[in-house]
């Protein structure tokens, strides 16, 4: 790996470069809560300065850049008992990600293996992931991050270049010619191995604040033998089935395909939308059967596929420990409580 | 050099591997060729692919599945109901429940259907050459069996013994009527029950199990050690079978199922065939009982 220091003006600069002729996305303060926190968004950015570089955590994560919630995956010409159909795959501009947290850029690695690495890889997801420009940025743990447990708080590949904040300079981490390229244009020094120092007592200062923490240990194991625990009835009695959890990961991917026909009757349409599977329908066949009818199997389900499944799959879970969905839990559901609870711990339910 | 970014073209491999990023969304444009009407709910729709080249490219095995799409109304999977040794066309039983299989029950021959796939894994019938087969069939669970049947009724001089069991809610139901003496004169035993008779109704009254506990008591245990079971069926009947011919020892890998789901993409993407984390669309249809004790909630 190729390691560079700028100093910290030397960002801005950076951002010009690559804004002049990209479209540029980065975290950006969308609004205030009720206690006069930020929230924040990821969202298109022209002006440097309305980049939130020390951002807690988006409310929505990154996926919509790579996984739109409806995007449209056919168009149909139709004519009597006759039709063509073209298929698009959106291939958009190439464009610039300008500061993604290490768990965002491992929920898009966790994506890849099964949506461009397994079979059938898909173009609609590929085509965005390819041409996306992704420069990572170091974070600040919150109480409700767990990616450290889930082994997502550093980010190994799945990057263009990722920076640190040393204090008074940025340590960058270059993983593509394009990047290399791009810092040929900004004053870079080589890291000397006081800045190696620096780096990693800013590594080990961050890993000291993480305070919310989930044991995986035979997890895959524990889930199987906890199958029938009543912790799942007391989960789904309080799951409202709204899907929010699924809304803000970043890893869920599921989808439903709607077809539909235009008001002319001249066109159709192909879509595909983002499902979750809490929603009572996602199991349901075709006369009405449904596999998962009750929300503390489809609750249960979702843990099954993050910490179980996926696991069995790729060896790691699909769960990235970015903590949103919890966060954003009406009822205040955490992975973190539920995983505690199936292994046996004390449910402390609420906040 | 400039700061724009250059594209990465994804589609860099040639269209003609069912891997490629530019297979995702390949459609064959097929038309519907006959529809023949097999009971009140269920119909038989043969399919033809249009293109000479494409139609001679298009092979499966029994027990796969494709997507069948009808632009503008939705797509679904459905498991081919013809021998794969049928080359030019594949059959269809299509029951008519929901939006896309009533608006098929409308369409007249000549409509143009897209097609995908085919998709998922088969049944392994070169594995089970010399041996006994059984096939059990509950309701519209005969769809996915009739390509086997087929296949058994090609190379019937490979197999055993050959045992049909086909069960439904009453008579009316029965699909496929025309081809039960076709498969008796091959030396196919078939035994029919139906669970509410009507007044003409003759044969035996009950459930599929009735039929097997007979048999299970008619025959020895070496001939289930060397039989091989394909399943189809609503989903309690899997349970009720897969423990009787458990019990009665017949190999956990000589058993198979085919399980229902509702893919969106069959592909292995969309997860709404998913139990657990296994795609049914590419683990399956078509599973043998050990897999499926693994699985949660599979049957």
């Amino acid at each position: 790996m190729i390691f560079r220091v700028i100093e910290k003006p030397e960002l801005k600069a950076l951002f010009e470069i690559v804004s002049a002729e990209n479209r540029v996305v980065g975290p950006v303060e969308v609004g205030r809560d009720q206690d006069n926190h930020a929230i924040y968004g990821f969202g298109e950015v022209a002006d440097f300065n309305r980049i939130a570089l020390g951002y807690a955590m988006t409310s929505l994560p990154a996926k919509s850049y790579f996984l739109p919630y409806k995007e449209d995956m056919a168009t149909f010409r139709l004519d009597g008992k006759d039709w063509q159909k073209t298929v698009d795959y959106n291939m958009d501009a190439p464009f610039v990600f300008f500061g993604m947290h290490a768990c965002d850029i491992n929920a898009l690695n966790k994506l890849d293996k099964v949506l461009m690495g397994a079979v059938y890889p898909m173009p609609y997801y590929a085509a965005k992931r390819q041409n996306a420009f992704i420069i990572g940025l170091g974070c600040e743990p919150q109480p409700y991050c767990f990616c450290r447990s889930m082994g997502s708080d550093t980010a190994l590949h799945g990057f263009d270049m990722f920076i640190t904040d040393l204090g008074d300079r940025y340590f960058i981490e270059i993983l593509s010619d394009t990047a290399f390229n791009l810092l040929k244009k900004i004053k870079t020094t080589e890291p000397v191995e006081a800045d190696h120092i620096k780096y990693m007592q800013a590594a080990a200062e961050k890993n000291k604040k993480f305070t919310t923490t989930v044991d995986t240990t035979d997890l895959t194991k524990i889930l199987d033998m906890e199958f029938q625990s009543d912790v799942w009835k007391y989960w789904g009695d309080k799951c409202l089935a709204c899907g929010t959890c699924a809304n803000v990961c970043p890893t869920c991917y599921c989808y439903s395909v709607e077809e539909t026909v235009a008001l002319n009757l001249a066109t159709a349409q192909k879509t595909k939308m983002l499902y979750s599977c809490n929603f009572i329908d996602f199991a349901e066949v075709s006369g009405g059967h449904n596999f998962r009818p009750e929300r503390h199997s489809r609750l249960k389900y979702r843990y099954y596929h993050k910490h179980r499944g996926f696991v069995e799959a790729f060896e790691e879970s699909l769960c990235v420990g970015c903590g949103r969905c919890g966060e954003s839990c009406l009822a205040e559901i955490t992975v973190p409580e539920v995983i505690s609870s199936v292994r046996g711990g004390n449910i402390q339910h609420g906040k | 050099m400039g700061n724009k970014l250059a594209f990465t073209d994804i589609a860099d491999h040639k269209h003609d591997r069912k891997t490629d990023l530019g297979s995702f969304e390949c459609t064959y444009k097929a038309e519907i060729t006959s529809i023949h009407k097999l009971t009140d709910l269920e119909n038989l729709y043969r399919i033809q692919i249009l293109d000479p080249v494409e139609r001679d490219h298009f092979d499966f095995r029994p027990g796969q599945f494709l997507m069948l799409e009808l632009p503008g109304i939705g797509e679904a999977p459905f498991s081919i109901s013809s021998s794969p040794s049928r080359k030019g066309d594949v059959e269809l039983c299509i029951r008519k429940v929901g939006s896309l299989t009533g608006f098929l029950s409308k369409v007249e021959r000549g409509t143009h259907v897209g097609i995908r796939g085919p998709f998922g894994t088969s049944f392994p019938m070169e594995k089970m050459h010399g041996q006994n087969i059984l096939l059990i069939a509950g309701g519209l669970g005969i769809a996915p069996l009739r390509a086997p049947i087929a296949h058994v009724q090609e190379n019937r001089s490979r197999f055993n013994n050959v045992d049909i069991i086909y069960g439904t809610k009453d008579p009316s139901q029965l699909l496929f009527t025309y081809q039960y003496d076709m498969w008796q004169a091959d030396d196919i035993r078939l035994s029919i029950i139906v669970d509410k008779p009507d007044a003409s109704w003759t044969g035996r009254v009950g459930m599929i199990t009735k039929v097997l506990e007979d048999m299970f008591a008619a025959r020895d245990d070496d001939f289930f050690q060397n039989t091989y079971a394909i399943i189809c069926g609503p989903p309690v009947m899997f349970k009720f079978v897969c423990n009787m011919l458990n019990k009665r020892d017949v190999p956990m890998q000589k058993m198979f199922v085919s399980l229902e789901r509702r893919m969106h993409c069959g592909m292995g993407k969309c997860c709404r065939c998913n139990i657990g984390s296994t795609y049914t669309c590419l683990s399956g249809p078509v599973f043998d009982y050990w897999t499926v004790m693994n699985l949660k909630e599979a049957i």
